[in-house]
């Protein structure tokens, strides 16, 4: 086994790990931190896909800004020791046989399927760009102004009422 | 091992099943909203593999996961602060409390 294949196993062992701490740790703010870990990961399998544009994107704006906005609000919303209330065990055992039962049906599913062949091309930056504004410039504008939308209606919904 | 498709897919799948039981389980409406990133990732992670290894135009896929991330973000940034409103109001983060429209 040559070196990026080991790289390559130690990402995605990483990317499942912190997936796994962030719904299975009861306490929040651990939670947050394996979203983070989690996050580095895929990141790093975005490089192996040859997509470092996204992976930087991803380290950017899910843990620069996604995961640091979440950990403000734990920090907000109660105290960071004080961790999630016990679940009940039959919903768990519920929750689990759901997620069991998605997994085998979409990897039954995938592993017997084939796709269409590719072009074998390597995705460029410059490709990405072009895209963004010429093909999918009305999609690009559109999620602009969601983000706009997003933004306001986040100030209005968090500024504090005036008494009428 | 990177070369081919199937790994990427089996990650994604795990991502996946693993943010469906957070939200399913989680009694913490930001642990919900942590599962639901998960879920998006695997999404985002899904159009990039299929991007590099089986589409004609290889920056489709990637443009696709750009979209998915500015989603994401407006997404977070409109449920945080309904969650922190509903904290103020309630003194709760729990889903299971929050049946007043219940008929």
């Amino acid at each position: 086994m040559n070196l990026a294949d080991s790289v390559f196993i130690g990402l995605a062992v990483v990317t499942v790990l912190g997936a796994l701490g962030a719904v299975a740790f009861r306490a929040l703010f651990y939670n947050a931190l394996s979203l983070v870990l989690c996050l580095f990961g895929v990141a790093g399998l975005f490089i192996y896909l040859h997509a470092e544009f996204l992976a930087v994107m991803e380290v950017i704006i899910y843990i620069g800004a996604i995961s640091v906005a979440i950990i403000f609000a734990i920090m907000l919303s109660r105290p960071m020791d004080k961790s999630d209330e016990p679940r009940s065990p039959s919903a768990s055992l519920r929750g689990a046989v759901c997620a069991a039962l998605v997994f085998a049906g979409l990897w039954r599913l995938l592993s017997g399927a084939r796709w269409a062949q590719g072009s074998g091309q390597l995705p460029d930056m410059r490709d990405i760009g072009k895209a963004l504004l010429t093909t999918d410039v009305l999609p690009f504008e559109a999620v602009s102004l969601v983000l706009l939308v997003a933004i306001i209606g986040a100030l209005v919904l968090s500024s504090p009422r005036e008494r009428s | 091992m990177s070369a081919t498709l199937q790994p990427y897919l089996l990650i994604s799948t795990l991502l996946l099943c693993l943010g469906l039981y957070g939200v399913l389980t989680r009694r913490n409406l930001i642990a919900v909203l942590i599962s639901l990133e998960l879920i998006l990732n695997s999404a985002s992670l899904n159009f990039v593999a299929f991007g590099r290894f089986h589409m004609a135009d290889p920056s489709a896929g990637q443009v696709f996961a750009i979209f998915i991330i500015a989603l994401a973000a407006a997404e977070v940034c409109v449920a945080l602060s309904l969650i922190l409103l509903l904290f103020r109001q309630r003194r709760s983060v729990d889903p299971a409390s929050m049946d007043q429209l219940k008929g």
